[in-house]
Order: C-alpha cells, then structure tokens, then sequence
C-alpha cells in the first residue's frame, strides 16, 4: 500500500511545483487551474492510501516473501453474467443520440438506464449470478 | 522457494464452472459477459475493425494526392475524410486497443487477479466504446456528412455557423462515450492493480507492461474528464447560446486548444505508454533475459507520465498566447526517460540469445520507426522550428512514425499474446511477410512526409496544384500506404490460415511473467494455481529451478542458462 501511496503523492507533488512555476511564469488560468486539479487529483487518494498504509499490517502482495496460502480464502465477489452494462449502454447510447436527433430519444435513454440501475442494483446486492 | 501452494482462487472454480454450463448461450453470452477475456476480445476485434476502416479512409487521402490536382473526391469529403481518419485511428482504434484490449486480457492475469476489479464496469467500458464508435461512424450516413473540422475540432471552427449539420453533433457524442469508456477503463485498471495482485506480487515486481498499464491509467484519468468537460462546453456553444469559445460573446477560442490539448498530450502518452510495455516485454522474453534496468525504466515511465501535464501548449506556440520556454523545456525534458526506454530496450537485447520471432521484428520495427518519431519531435519541440513547420506535413509525418510505431507494437502484442489469448500461433512465415510490409511501407509512406514539410506543404490540402513539384514525394508516400496496406490484409490472411493449426501450449515463447503460467487460454478466472512470485518474472523462476531469483540490479548473466532445446 506504501508504494502505491508514494506513487500518488509524487506525482501530485511534481504536478503542484510545475502548477506553481507555470502560475508564476506565465499566469495563465486554464492550464494553472487544469494543473492544480491534477496535483488534487494524485492527492487524494494518494493521501488515503499513505492514511491506511500506517494503519494496516502489510497485506500478503505488499509482503516479497509472502507464500500463496496468505492469499487464500475469498478475493473478492466477482459477478457472473449480467444484462445490466449492456442495458446502461444502450441507455447512454440514446441519451447521446438525443443529444442530435431530438429531445424524444431521452425517454428509451433515461428509461433503459434507469432500469439498469435499478436492475444492476438489486443485481449487486444479491451478490451478482452466482 | 519454487514450490506450488493451493491456489487462492481454487474455491471459486467449482461455482463457475457451474455457472458457465448453465449460464446464456450464443449472442446473450456475448452480450452478459462480464469475463475481462471476453470483454478484452471484443475490444480487440472492435480495435482491429477500426483500424481497417481508419486504414481505409487514409487509402482515399492518399489516392487523391497522387497527383497534384487530383479529383477523386470533392473538396468537402476530403475534409471529412481526414477528419475521420484521425478521430477514428486516434479514438477508436490506438487508445481503446491499447487499455481496452491487450491491457484488458493481460494486466489481471499478469499481477495473477481472477479478474478486472469491477467486472460490470469494464462490460460497461466496452459497449460504450462500441456504441460511441457507431456513433461517431454513423455521421457519414447523415445529411451533410460526416464531422469535418479535423480531428482537433478548433474553435470556432466547430461552431454552429461553420459547422452546422448531424455529422459534428454525432463526432461530439461519439467522443463523450468512448470518453466515459475510457474513464473507467482507467478506474477499472487502478483498481485492479492497487487491490488485486497475487500474494508475493510487489509493486516493484509487476511487469514493466502491468507498470505502464498503472501509469496510463492515472494518467486516463487526468486527462479524459477535461477532454468531457471540454466537449460538453462545446455542444453548449453549437446549440445552447453560451460564448465560451467564441470572441462575439466575448469568450476565447484558444481556450478550446488549451482544454483539448491538456488531454491531447496525456492522451499521446496514454497510446503511447501500453505500447511501450508491450515492447519491453517482447524484448526481454525473446532476448532470453531479464529487463534492463527494471527500475531504470519503472522511473521513466512514471517521469513521463508527469511531465506529460506539463507540455500540452507545445501544440500551440503559434497562437503566440503561450509560454514559449516553459513548454519547450517541458517537451524537450520528455527525450530523457524516452531516452532511457531506448538504451534500457537496446541493453536488453544486449548480449542477448535474441530470436527473431516476427513478435521480436515487431518490436524491433517499433524501435526504429519510434526513433525516427521521436527524434523528429525534439525538433518540433523548439519553437523556432515548429513556427517553421507549424501545419505543414512535417508535423504529419512525426506523428505518422510515432503512431505507425505504435502499430507495429500492437502487431508485436498480437502475435506475442495471441497464443495466450485463443490457444493457437500465428503463422511465423506470413508474419514475417507482413512485418517486412509494414516496416518498409510505414518508412516509405512517412519519409516523403518529412521532405514534404520541409518543402512548404501545408496540411489538410485536397489540392496542390500551383505546386507540381510536389507531386513525385506524395506518389512515394501513397506507395508507402499501398504497402502498409497490404500489411493489414497478409495480417487478416494469417488470422483465417492459421485458424486453430497450431496449438501454442502453455508457454510457447519460455515467457517470464506469470501469463505464461497458465493454460491456454487461462481458465475461468485465470488461474488453477500460482507459483510463488520472488522476483519480476515469476514463471522463468519455476521453469528454471537451479537459478535463484535476485533482488533488481542483481541479475546474473544468464548465457548458461538457456534451456535446452
């Protein structure tokens, strides 16, 4: 978890002292502004990565002499098959197109991503297709 | 230290093999799937397809500038013609194939993961990035055609009086679809390697490709919100009255290049980086040795993706609105760690037992052509020198070597993960064919650019005709892309021979990392077992017991080590 939090955090320390000479240098708001938003960006999750690492005990790939067992027991609930991305695209898919051809096509838009959402949900809390 | 433990994701086998018997069949099990293999396979053929039809339209271009005052195609089409070209080849083709495909198969089982981190997401990705591909492609089916205002989309150009017409509307929602694809492509990717690495598996041990994957996917995520924003700004200019990029309703146009270029140079990073880890794997696994300088090039890699958000003005040094001296530093700074990639590849190769597969001549093709591009654009990075060249074809034919490079590394991929992905080799022989038409076609049909340039032409020009002595470089150039071409249909013609002839096994190409550890393709969720990881290239370790892995920086000479035929 360390590294990944130093990872994060230089880079965002690189953005914000290029973010503080390019303000100072050129005093142009869109790339200063764009920059700044950059160094936030590594920042933050950087900072919450730095946050647990000193808080939790190394996990089994953070440890280089870790052995397979440590990672056994359940990795995480991985999905089987599901309708519902397919569904959200098509939803996005006629939003955009409502975009140019006509307000009308925001009713199958918002209406099918709605039904994925509510759908993907109670999808996600059954715990997927299993 | 090269014993075999119970694997972590063994419990979760027997469920799934349930599920995949009784689970849809047919187009709905295309249409469902949330396997990151599936998902990374219709990315790669989707890719694949748009490189046809990008590859098509440039075909078209280069026909009508065969002669100097050619009339293949009107002036109108020739202007969506280019812009579709690059839209499709830079946004439908290269990024998607890079994080979308390739990455999308190879980063889980690299880190040894069962899966994406958020496999729902990753379906979401893809049929966002096909819908916004037919979207985008779907402009040349309606009136006034397709978009036209080239693939940079420059206000006020883009505006509503000079662009009116479906064709820009669809460009724009095209591209905040595969946008949002990109997005969480990005998180997706984040996720993955942040969380779901096999015990044992370090950062400092993950694949330089895994690495890259990491470093492009932050940097997909600083990059393509502005790009979005950008756009919305821009939809809102064309059809809601707002004056964000235009001076009548006192905005400012440049503002447009500076939010489209601050994606648009991550952006060149985020095609460029998969590819440079595709290479270096290729390069290590043929030259039979570790990488050079492993962390050499984790550093560079993340120096470039850093200084990458400090050089996107180095587009605009003509609009005479930007700091010519900081951007000029900043993109020249970029040559250092690419210079570092290049010895590190080049001392890879070093004393090594290379075998020249046509995965390796990829690769080896990419170097040069990347060179050739890179170097072309140091020149371009002096301001001095892009005031000269500005718009011309010199600016084409540099970033015509950089992405042809680019596709030579994905050919590489292909022919180099291909066995992983489907169980079966490619033909080495027709391989080879295409790798010779493609290397030679992609300097024939680049160089002439370059002269081109030099000479004065200018960019996104049907005609020259008050020019004729133009004619002879752009007839080369045309050839060239005849060749590339060519290239692309002994690709299809390998893909339809080599159709299940030749079962690759597990291991085809004695591979390091830990891909190469399991089956052909991997089983449902990867892995049926894992070895133990002490060092970056976990499965060399298990195939070759008698040598100890060492720390970075400690690797042994490893002529005695080859393994016997």
């Amino acid at each position: 978890m360390r590294t990944e939090a130093k990872v994060l955090l230089g880079l965002g320390l690189f953005f914000g002292v290029m973010c503080a000479v390019y303000w100072n240098w050129g005093h142009e708001n869109a790339g200063s502004v764009m920059m700044f938003a950059g160094m936030l960006l590594c920042f933050v999750p950087g900072g919450y990565y730095y946050w647990w690492s000193r808080r939790m005990r190394a996990r089994p790939e953070d440890d280089p002499n870790a052995t397979q067992a440590q990672g056994a027991g359940v990795v995480g609930a991985f999905p089987g098959t599901s309708i519902w991305p397919f569904t959200l695209g098509m939803g996005a898919f006629f939003v955009v197109l409502a975009l140019v051809f006509g307000i009308w096509f925001l009713v199958p838009g918002l209406g099918l991503a709605m039904w994925a959402l509510f759908g993907g949900t109670a999808e996600g809390r059954r715990g997927g297709t299993q | 230290m090269t014993d075999v433990l119970d694997p972590p994701v063994a419990a979760h086998h027997d469920d799934h093999e349930h599920e995949e018997h009784h689970g849809p069949t047919g187009i709905l099990k295309w249409m469902t799937t949330t396997d990151h293999k599936v998902i990374g396979m219709s990315y790669t053929v989707t890719a694949v397809i748009m490189m046809v039809i990008g590859g098509a339209l440039a075909e078209v271009i280069r026909a009508q500038l065969t002669t100097s005052n050619n009339s293949l195609v009107s002036f109108a089409q020739y202007n969506e013609l280019f812009t579709m070209h690059g839209s499709v080849m830079i946004y439908l083709f290269v990024g998607p194939f890079a994080f979308g495909a390739l990455a999308n198969i190879i980063v889980p089982i690299q880190i040894g993961a069962p899966d994406m981190a958020f496999p729902r997401l990753n379906a979401l990705s893809y049929w966002l990035y096909l819908m916004g591909s037919i979207t985008m492609l779907s402009g040349f089916f309606v009136a006034g055609g397709a978009a036209n205002f080239g693939w940079v989309a420059y206000a006020p150009l883009s505006n509503s009086i000079n662009t009116p017409g479906a064709g820009a509307d669809l460009w724009i929602g095209g591209l905040l679809l595969t946008g949002f694809s990109a997005i969480f492509t990005g998180v997706n990717l984040c996720a993955t390697i942040f969380y779901l690495r096999a015990p044992g598996m370090t950062m400092f041990r993950m694949p330089i490709f895994t690495w890259n994957l990491l470093i492009t996917a932050i940097l997909i995520l600083l990059a393509f919100p502005v790009l979005t924003a950008g756009l919305i700004m821009l939809y809102c200019d064309r059809h809601f009255g707002t004056h964000i990029f235009s001076v009548q309703g006192g905005g400012v146009p440049v503002l447009w290049q500076h939010i489209f270029w601050f994606w648009g140079h991550p952006e060149v990073y985020i095609l460029a980086l998969p590819f440079f880890g595709m290479v270096t794997e290729i390069i290590a696994v043929f030259s039979r040795k570790p990488v050079f300088g492993y962390k050499g090039m984790v550093f560079a890699t993340l120096s470039i993706g850093a200084l990458s958000l400090g050089v996107w003005a180095h587009h605009m040094f003509t609009t005479g609105v930007v700091l010519l001296p900081f951007f000029s530093i900043m993109s020249l700074l970029i040559a250092v760690p690419t210079g570092i990639k290049m010895f590190n590849w080049i001392g890879t190769m070093w004393r090594g037992e290379v075998w020249f597969s046509t995965a390796m001549l990829m690769a080896v093709g990419f170097l040069i052509t990347f060179l050739i591009g890179g170097l072309t654009g140091i020149y371009l990075a002096s301001p001095p020198l892009d005031f000269f060249t500005h718009d011309t074809y010199f600016v084409v034919a540099h970033f015509h070597s950089i992405v042809m490079a680019l596709v030579l590394g994905a050919m590489g991929g292909l022919y180099y993960w291909g066995p992983k992905i489907t169980g079966y080799l490619l033909n080495e022989t027709i391989g080879k064919i295409q790798f010779w038409f493609l290397f030679i076609g992609t300097q024939v049909f680049t160089l002439p650019m370059y002269l081109l340039g030099l000479r004065g032409m200018p960019r996104r020009v049907a005609t020259y005709a008050l020019h004729p002595g133009w004619q002879f470089l752009n007839q080369v150039s045309t050839v060239g892309a005849v060749l590339v071409g060519i290239s692309t249909i002994a690709f299809m013609v390998n893909v339809v021979y080599s159709w299940k002839k030749y079962p690759a096994g597990d291991n085809p190409w004695d591979g390091h990392t830990l891909e190469w550890f399991t089956t052909s393709p991997p089983p449902h969720h990867n892995f049926y077992r894992l070895p133990q990881i002490r060092s970056e290239r976990p499965t060399w370790d298990y195939n070759h017991p008698g040598h100890t892995a060492a720390e970075h920086g400690h690797h042994q000479v490893h002529h005695e080590e080859i393994p016997a035929p």
